[in-house]
């Protein structure tokens, strides 16, 4: 298969509203994993990284006045934007397509937020992801991924095989979700979410931080600048095991980790750097490094971003990629906010300190409920 | 170049009746309502599967819909655990789910969220369950539609079959919203095996009979 190049991408999180803002406060290792009381979304405090509202508002406000769009499409919107800003690609030509990843999608539309200015309707993904295209005047009808925490990821392995496949010379991929009282109270009856910001992989570590965001990468059959990134392989599997608990045995993503390696046709060995999971729950992160293990990848460094930008849900696939193609560009890699102490059983590369590095391929991994597992690289060409 | 696979059996549960390759497999009375239906369908398949009584509908529906037409075809003795996989697509993902959760939050005064209901919450659980039930570990992606769209679902598991990565695959459409139900299910197969259907678009709206 041939490879699809990344040419362009934005991510907007807590720490920022483009790729260099977000990078920035990483290399700093500021985390924008805050505690909130915001009694609309939870009765009780909460650590979460939150979207800076009027930051947002002011942002989409440049790019339409009119009302009657929800958070998540501003979001998203605005992410788009930002990335369509630094490339040729005409988001209104047949030969570029839109692809959507989200769990959730418009859920605040539940609770009433908007009272008449959205329709009720726009809580089917597939209308919002219409809302979306149309903003941007594609011809095309958007694909919709809702495969809860690996949706990103599975929406760029997709984009890559549509691409390959000739119909399309461009594909816009973008994802998000916003925090509401739905996802926090339903992390919380979990007793998933942590009791400070997440500490991915370490000994201390007792749970999730959410994080709402939007992250955007533009796929091309060509590259648009010299140094070019681009997605050479990847795969999603099942565990088969349980549809709220990752596997014991790290099966699943491992079986991810190879098949994403057979597909891009090269062995663990080139493997430069694996951008991790890692939400900082016992299980998740214990079954993360087994996986690592047995992939015969332990001492190839790894991070986990959720520490900074807490776990963004359907956008962690392509914020956390967006992250790793500026690592790949800029030869850096990012510390693991929140680890201080290894606290997995079967010992990791985690990186403690950001270090600069080479970086010409990278792993990505990814595992959500329903017990799927997906697994992307993405190589310097 | 991509080749075209073969549907090998197909199913359909709406209106509460549960059909089977073209026939009728089982039909419930007029009166019934989901819940009676789907465990009326349950006993006939005549499986126990425990996990089944505490699913949402949708993953009920979506589990029954596979037990058909999984039920004389041998995949797992033909094929390995990751050379099957589920590919499913609906409109409302699992919104009929949500807004039962959000009833059990919005009044704080009569606050009790269940995670029992919570992790129904997603489209791709119905995958998940399908995929405890049969040990299914192959590629597994939720898609959601504004309608069925056969065209693209058909062109994607026909790729996934000529580029090697599957070499079986549950695919369709489960819909669950509002009370209203509908469950176009089939299971593919790259390899041509006696009087298959061929795994077009075309095929599919035929015996979907649209």
């Amino acid at each position: 298969m041939k490879s699809v190049f990344l040419i362009s991408d934005n991510v907007i999180t807590s720490l920022g509203f483009n790729t260099g803002e977000n990078a920035a406060k990483m290399r700093e290792r500021c985390s924008g994993v805050l505690l909130s009381e915001d009694h609309f979304i939870s009765p009780t405090p909460f650590y979460a990284s939150l979207v800076k509202t009027p930051i947002l508002e002011e942002s989409f406000g440049r790019l339409n006045s009119k009302e009657g769009y929800t958070r998540l499409e501003k979001m998203i919107i605005t992410s788009i934007s930002d990335a369509l800003n630094k490339t040729k690609i005409d988001p209104a030509s047949n030969d570029t397509l839109f692809i959507i990843s989200t769990a959730k999608g418009n859920i605040d539309l539940l609770e009433n937020k908007y009272k008449e200015r959205v329709p009720k309707e726009r809580l089917k993904l597939a209308v919002m992801a219409r809302v979306i295209s149309s903003f941007f005047k594609n011809p095309n009808q958007p694909l919709v991924i809702s495969n809860a925490c690996i949706s990103g990821s599975v929406a760029i392995l997709l984009g890559k095989r549509i691409l390959n496949e000739g119909k399309y010379r461009n594909v816009i991929v973008a994802g998000g979700d916003v925090i509401s009282e739905f996802t926090v109270s339903g992390f919380q009856s979990f007793k998933a979410i942590g009791s400070g910001p997440c500490k991915p992989y370490d000994e201390g570590r007792d749970g999730i931080s959410l994080g709402e965001g939007a992250g955007t990468v533009i796929l091309s059959v060509e590259p648009e600048n010299n140094t070019s990134i681009a997605v050479i392989g990847g795969a999603i599997t099942n565990d088969a095991n349980h549809i709220s608990g990752p596997s014991r045995t790290g099966e699943g993503l491992f079986l991810a980790i190879d098949g994403a390696l057979k597909d891009a046709s090269i062995c663990a060995e080139e493997i430069d750097y694996i951008s991790g999971h890692g939400t900082a729950t016992n299980y998740n992160d214990e079954m993360e490094s087994k996986a690592i293990h047995s992939a015969k990848l332990e001492l190839v460094p790894m991070n986990s971003l959720k520490g900074y930008i807490g776990h963004t849900l359907g956008a962690a696939g392509i914020a956390e990629s967006v992250m790793a193609a500026y690592s790949m560009k800029n030869n850096i890699l990012f510390a693991t906010a929140g680890f201080s102490k290894m606290g997995v059983t079967q010992p990791v590369n985690v990186l403690s300190d950001c270090i600069e590095k080479k970086v010409n391929r990278v792993l990505k991994t990814a595992a959500g409920f329903g017990g799927c597992n997906a697994a992307l690289i993405f190589e310097k060409q | 170049m991509s080749s075209i696979g073969f549907i090998k059996s197909y199913s359909i549960i709406r209106n509460n009746q549960a059909i089977l390759n073209g026939e009728e497999f089982l039909k419930g009375a007029p009166e019934d309502d989901f819940a009676t239906f789907i465990r009326s369908l349950y006993k006939k398949l005549e499986i126990t599967h425990s996990p089944f009584y505490k699913m949402d509908d949708m993953c009920k529906l979506g589990l029954m819909a596979t037990e058909l037409i999984l039920k004389d075809s041998a995949i797992k003795e033909k094929y390995t655990d990751t050379e099957i996989g589920v590919v499913l697509s609906n409109s409302s993902s699992s919104l009929h789910t949500d807004a039962s959760y959000y009833e059990t939050v919005k009044d704080k005064s009569n606050y009790f969220p269940s995670p029992a209901v919570f992790v129904y919450t997603l489209p791709n659980i119905v995958i998940g369950e399908i995929c405890i039930r049969n040990k299914i570990k192959g590629e597994n992606t939720f898609f959601i539609f504004e309608e069925y769209n056969p065209e693209f679902i058909t062109d994607y598991v026909n790729n996934l079959f000529s580029s090697g990565k599957l070499k079986s695959c549950i695919a369709g459409w489960v819909e669950f919203c509002e009370g209203k139900y509908e469950a176009f299910l089939y299971l593919a197969e790259a390899a041509q095996a006696e009087n298959l259907i061929t795994h077009t678009a075309e095929q599919i709206k035929k015996i979907y009979n649209f």
